[in-house]
């Protein structure tokens, strides 16, 4: 084990702005990126269920009339 | 027994086949990512000249490889896509890049952090950190050619000469090392020697890079599922599939 306690675990020797920095903004990349997939997954899900409401409505209005 | 391959050429096989494949390489993405950062900070010990600034290498290395070889997958199915006019090829080419420039991007986050300690700088202009920008420009051109054309097929098209002109590019990054007098290091991993690091370190290091590889298999899948979506609203297996439900 390299680390005694919690605190040397976060200092990293003194280099813990520059190690954390690297992991955390790593983090954020690949949740980000992963936010934007699944949100454009949303979208094209919206859009298709739009498109299947409507034809719906269509199939709907045409038995009616 | 006879695997027909062709049959995944096929946007509508692909698609299914894809949905598949996404959460096993989720799963195994992160049981290996849990299992590379516990050898990077718990197992591998402290370097003797860098101290803990070294623990860097677990995410830049990684990043850095990917960032090229995604680069060169995402030139031949775009390549594939331009010769054969086969839709899926293109539209994987157009799934890698942005996960490529992601990780281009966070080699160079993590190499400008790790050089401020190290060499007393962020950023040099020298053959390595010169070239790994202008991937990263390579990169963004081909996402912001493709966006500025409408046609999903023209900027296919136009998309592969930007990818295909910028594998040149890739070598330089590789070898700018040995051809030019850089501050960058040399390989710390190559074939024909030993590595020049302690074994948990290696160790650490390979894991994380099957991790990446495992999460832009995944990424990627995903993003190529979207796009064939997108691509093919109008046809008949996607309202096929929506009948279904099954999108």
């Amino acid at each position: 084990m390299n680390w005694s306690n919690l605190s040397e675990f976060f200092a990293m020797g003194g280099y813990g702005l520059y190690v954390w920095g690297s992991y955390v903004v790593t983090f954020i990349c690949i949740l980000g990126e992963i936010f934007l997939i699944s949100s454009r997954r949303r979208t094209l899900e919206r859009q298709y269920g739009l498109i299947n409401g409507l034809n719906k409505k269509e199939i709907k209005n045409e038995t009616t009339s | 027994m006879a695997i027909n391959w062709f049959k995944y050429s096929s946007p509508a096989s692909f698609y299914s086949l894809a949905g598949k494949m996404v959460p096993i390489f989720v799963f195994v993405a992160l049981i290996l990512l849990a299992a590379g950062l516990y050898v990077g900070f718990f197992v591998a010990p402290t370097d003797f000249q860098q101290g803990e600034a070294y623990r860097i290498i677990f995410i830049h290395v990684p990043a850095a490889w990917m960032s090229m070889f995604l680069y060169v997958v995402m030139a031949f199915w775009a390549g594939i896509g331009l010769a054969f006019n086969t839709r899926l090829s293109s539209m994987l080419a157009t799934a890698i890049a942005p996960t490529g420039a992601m990780f281009t991007f966070i080699a160079l986050w993590t190499g400008a952090l790790w050089g401020k300690p190290m060499w007393g700088t962020w950023w040099v202009w020298d053959a390595r950190l010169t070239s790994e920008l202008i991937l990263f420009f390579l990169y963004i051109g081909f996402m912001s050619l493709q966006a500025a054309i409408d046609d999903p097929r023209r900027a296919d098209k136009a998309g592969a000469i930007i990818a295909l002109v910028g594998v040149v590019n890739i070598p330089i990054i590789y070898f700018s090392v040995q051809w030019w007098n850089t501050l960058h290091q040399g390989a710390s991993v190559s074939i024909n020697q030993a590595p020049a690091m302690a074994n948990t370190m290696l160790t650490g290091m390979l894991i994380m890079v099957l991790a990446s590889w495992m999460y832009s298999i995944a990424v990627i899948l995903k993003r190529t599922r979207i796009i064939i979506l997108e691509r093919e609203s109008h046809t008949a297996w996607v309202a096929e599939l929506q009948k279904k439900g099954a999108m």
